[in-house]
């Protein structure tokens, strides 16, 4: 993911630190915790600017997201790492490292490993428009991890800011003092040496021992064309050295280190890195999937005797198929997704065949944001049209027998009567809302079988909490959720637990014949309501044929809902006269060409975007 | 082996491209002009069938056709000198069939003996509606009592007299319509030319229609009902469906229509006319200057009014010969087809088609049956390579 940048410094000889290792106390290592929009990367860009740790010609904006996705769309997938050297007002000069981490839920585990690498937080919020409810989890987080947290008041420029209202918000919301609060601009760079002062003097310097054996914190890593596996860590305690022999303790690899460096972005080699101290390796691994976020790093010949704590394996939560539009496709599809694989571990893929869509790939992902995201870099990058079936989550399916099934696609759901009940997972939701919109917040979580956990008020805005279905959230529920807002809510979750419910396989037959890429699982009491609406929106999506098409919704073998879409009754040229074919020719090629972009199931010709279409609630 | 527009026979087309007014469906490339020099005229179409006839000299010729436009508006003593040219051109054949293109006003009806002098032997009628309102709501400038007139003079000057009906009208009821057909074909001769009206995109009703203002059009399923019904009616008086839209006393049918979609050849002469011409082996598509100046012009100037010449390769051919044949109710011959096109039709395709009862094959033909006609265009984009 890093190649971005690489590529702007594709010189391989690189400059090396021979400087002595750093004392503790001249280390500071922190996070930006904010949500989009509010100036994080801008920040970010303002301190490397202002510490020349990049020179002014190699300056582009949002220096740390180096993917055109993150740019684009203002967010970090990937933590990414910068080490800036301050000389702060005391007349020291400090190292700073930056963990620039993931800020969506998606990468939740990401992120709070990330928070564990460092020990303080800037909390960057808005002057304008104040604390969102993606700002409210990663803090969370942050605090979690025991970190000293500076406010950050941004585009206080603006004539809108509100800095003493959002200080008071910060303080009866998230429940920190805010009086001190950082004043600035990221955007014209105001207040930025008062931020670097109180990074130096408000955030603690790192603990950890010299001499005791090798500890390091595993805290991401990525595919590098050139480099192959580059891995980020954070020192805990001991040195690692260039040329050491290695030792993952959860997977039990070994290798021989052959980089160290750190990364000003670019990297820059090191002889060694010590306790505190944050930095990159390369050691011959050939795959993302190797590494796992979060592991312990010691070394193979004198380990240390216990592992960090807190690790544990990043597992696809939302699944959904992936199908090329051209069945031609299939092997280019593969070949994207296996290069996409190198770069991220947490996105699985296995090989799915569907009557309706022919051959293509049933993809994990740790949530809808990774899913658009990994669909977007395989649309974009390996040049693919994808037809995209509807989000899943994983059921638990509890067998008779005791055996416990994951079923990642509605499709494989086994004969109920070896079924003895299903478990599904929930989200602990939470919504930020002006209040004149709450009525739509709270009628919109009832109907996606919600249970209302909290409800308090900072100000105008409404916060509310909800126990929410993961199935019923998947799908359109943020899209619905803008729309009923305006735009107005900020929304965020973390998924709670696994719990029973009356669910229900809902399979969709179009003249007879199920249309696996349209089954879904559903709560039994909702199944005939959506079973309708997702015949009646069949019925409008599928163009008319020659013939008459039956569409039913159905539980097993009992039909739910039944809709018909009537045979098509008029479609000829009146008069095709003068001798001229052309134009009539014209225009039914052009048709026919059309024809190409729907899926033939039996019969029944379907449009691709109808897989999607088909499942959109329009409450 | 014989060339294959030998199937479907030799025929000209003579296009006048003036209009008294546009109608406000019309499509067709016709114009209003003040004056018109019909001399002028007159020596570009002869200089016309001239040149191709130099082409296509010992073919023996079956049609003739004078469309428009108005060509009820030429000078009877025009077409008189074009026939005469013709005739002197071609080898005729033994009942040569010419038509004229005429509307039933007074004013046409008034040259209707002239032009039965000058050679015409069949008149194609732009009747369009038996009903006063609706044939003013569609811009004609004829009464149905002057329709009627006209259609009268006709059949004591040609012994063929056909005429057109528009029907799904705005507000038009199939009760209605079923009324107006029975008299139509009450006063029928052997021809009719039932069109369901289309909105075409550039027309008046074109504009209108996405502008919201065309009201009253029939739904699919009502104009779809209309022309089962419109099938079954003139069945019962003897007028089967050679054609999507034309019926006739079987024998009476428009031969040279029958020409274009029995993918003969033909030439066409005169502004927008479109050709088929097989020259040296190979069939070409020739086409004219849309602009009635321009292409008087090109004639006077350069001695040839086509704009472009193309030769159609085979797949090029066979698609027209399908798209044409599968208007007709006898069909497509498919050793034809397969000949034209190298590949025969696509026998699963076929069958599915024949399975759901949207076509039939006998005796190697293949025709859509009555579900399939209506839906003619979905069967042909089944059936498009």
């Amino acid at each position: 993911m890093r190649h971005g940048v690489q590529s702007l410094f594709p010189a391989p000889i690189f400059p090396c630190i021979r400087a002595p290792m750093t004392d503790l106390d001249r280390i500071r290592n922190f996070s930006i915790v904010a949500h989009i929009d509010h100036g994080k990367s801008t920040l970010a860009d303002r301190l490397i600017q202002l510490t020349g740790t990049v020179a002014e010609r190699d300056m582009k904006e949002q220096l740390l997201d180096a993917m055109d996705i993150e740019r684009e769309r203002g967010i970090t997938i990937k933590a990414n790492s910068v080490r800036i050297e301050y000389p702060a007002k005391d007349g020291k000069t400090y190292i700073l490292n930056l963990i620039d981490t993931p800020g969506h839920v998606d990468f939740a585990y990401e992120v709070s490993r990330s928070m564990q690498a460092v020990e303080g937080s800037l909390l960057v919020v808005d002057a304008s428009q104040g604390v969102e409810a993606q700002t409210l989890a990663n803090v969370y987080q942050a605090i979690d991890a025991d970190h000293e947290i500076v406010p950050v008041l941004n585009k206080i420029d603006l004539p809108a800011a509100e800095p003493d209202r959002v200080k008071e918000q910060i303080e009866d919301v998230i429940g920190i003092d805010a009086s001190e609060s950082v004043m600035i601009s990221a955007k014209t760079g105001l207040g930025i040496p008062d931020v670097l002062e109180a990074i130096v003097h408000r955030l603690p310097a790192p603990k950890g021992e010299r001499d005791a054996p090798l500890k390091a914190m595993l805290v991401d890593s990525w595919y590098d064309s050139y480099l192959g596996v580059v891995v980020l860590i954070r020192v805990m305690d001991g040195v690692i050295k260039k040329g050491d022999q290695i030792k993952m303790m959860k997977t039990g690899a070994t290798y021989k280190l052959d980089r160290l460096a750190v990364l000003k972005p670019k990297m820059v080699d090191i002889a060694e890195l010590g306790p505190g101290e944050i930095g990159v390796f390369t050691a011959s691994i050939k795959q993302v999937r190797d590494t796992k976020v979060g592991d312990t790093i010691t070394h193979e010949k004198r380990p240390c005797v216990t592992a960090l704590p807190g690790f544990k394996p990043s597992i696809p939560v939302v699944f959904c198929g992936l199908f090329p539009v051209d069945a031609n496709d299939f092997e280019a599809l593969r070949d994207a997704i296996e290069k996409l694989q190198l770069n991220d571990a947490s996105f699985s893929a296995e090989m799915e065949t569907s009557a309706a869509l022919g051959f293509g790939f049933r993809c994990g992902f740790l949530g809808l944001l990774h899913l658009e995201v990994v669909r977007d870099r395989l649309e974009r990058e390996y040049d693919l049209d994808l037809i995209t079936t509807a989000p899943s989550v994983v059921f638990k399916i509890h067998m008779k027998d005791g055996e416990v099934r994951e079923l990642h696609n509605p499709a494989d759901m086994p004969d109920l009567t070896y079924v003895d009940h299903i478990e599904e997972p929930r989200i602990k939701a939470t919504i930020l809302v002006p209040d004149e919109y709450l009525g739509d917040v709270l009628k919109l979580c009832q109907d996606r079988r919600g249970i209302q956990m909290d409800l308090t008020y900072a100000g105008s805005r409404a916060m509310v909490v909800y126990d929410l279905p993961l199935a019923e959230v998947v799908f359109d529920f943020y899209d619905r959720l803008k729309s009923v807002t305006k735009g107005y809510a900020s929304f965020d979750y973390q998924i709670t637990e696994y719990r029973e419910d009356h669910l229900v396989k809902m399979s969709i037959l179009v003249n007879d014949e199920p249309v696996d890429a349209l089954s879904i699982m559903v709560h039994r009491d909702r199944a005939e309501a959506r079973g309708r609406a997702m015949c009646e929106k069949l019925k409008d999506l599928i163009p008319r044929h020659m013939f008459k098409i039956p569409i039913q919704a159905a539980i097993g073998g009992r039909v739910i809902a039944r809709e018909t879409l009537s045979a098509m009754r008029k479609d000829v040229t009146a008069k095709c006269y003068g001798g001229d074919a052309t134009r009539k020719k014209k225009l039914l090629e052009k048709q026919k060409a059309g024809k190409k972009k729907m899926r033939q199931f039996g019969k029944v010709e379907i449009p691709q975007s109808a897989f999607i279409a088909a499942l959109k609630m329009d409450e | 082996m014989i060339e294959d527009w030998r199937h479907g026979g030799f025929g000209l087309y003579i296009h006048w491209p003036f209009c008294a007014a546009k109608c406000p469906y019309c499509d067709f490339n016709s114009h209003v002009a003040g004056v018109i020099d019909q001399k002028r005229w007159q020596a570009a179409y002869l200089s016309e069938i001239e040149r191709a006839a130099r082409e296509t000299k010992d073919r023996v010729l079956n049609t003739v056709f004078f469309g428009g436009g108005t060509p009820s508006l030429m000078d009877p003593e025009l077409v008189a000198a074009i026939i005469d040219k013709i005739r002197a051109s071609w080898p005729q054949a033994n009942d040569p069939e010419i038509t004229l293109e005429a509307n039933p006003t007074s004013i046409d009806s008034g040259r209707f003996r002239a032009f039965s002098e000058a050679g015409i032997n069949r008149i194609s009628m732009g009747m369009q509606a038996l009903n006063d309102d609706d044939l003013r709501r569609l811009g004609r400038m004829h009464s149905v009592a002057e329709g009627r007139r006209a259609f009268e003079i006709a059949r004591t000057h040609f012994e063929r007299v056909s005429f057109d009906l528009i029907y799904a009208r705005q507000h038009q009821t199939p009760e209605a319509w079923q009324a107006e057909l029975r008299e139509a074909l009450g006063m029928a001769i052997d021809h009719l030319s039932l069109y369901q009206l289309t909105i075409e995109p550039g027309t008046v009703f074109g504009a209108r229609h996405d502008a919201g203002k065309l009201k009253g059009l029939p739904e699919d399923d009502s104009s779809a009902d209309m022309y089962l019904i419109t099938q079954e009616i003139c069945e019962e008086f003897g007028f089967p469906a050679y054609e999507v839209s034309n019926h006739a006393r079987p024998g009476a049918e428009s031969r040279h229509n029958l020409i274009y979609w029995r993918y003969g050849d033909y030439v066409g002469i005169g502004p927008g006319a479109h050709g088929r011409l097989t020259l040296e082996g190979r069939r070409h598509a020739t086409d004219t200057p849309k602009q009635p100046g321009a292409w008087l012009e090109q004639v006077e100037t350069r001695g040839n009014g086509e704009a472009s010449r193309a030769p159609l390769d085979d797949a090029e051919q066979a698609i027209e010969y399908l798209l044409f044949a599968m208007r007709l109710s006898e069909g497509l011959d498919m050793q034809r087809f397969n000949a034209i096109s190298g590949t025969p039709l696509d026998p699963q395709r076929v069958a599915y088609l024949e399975e759901i009862g949207m076509i039939t094959q006998e005796q190697g033909r293949i025709f859509a049956t009555k579900s399939g006609r209506p839906v003619l265009n979905a069967i042909l984009r089944e059936l498009i390579p």
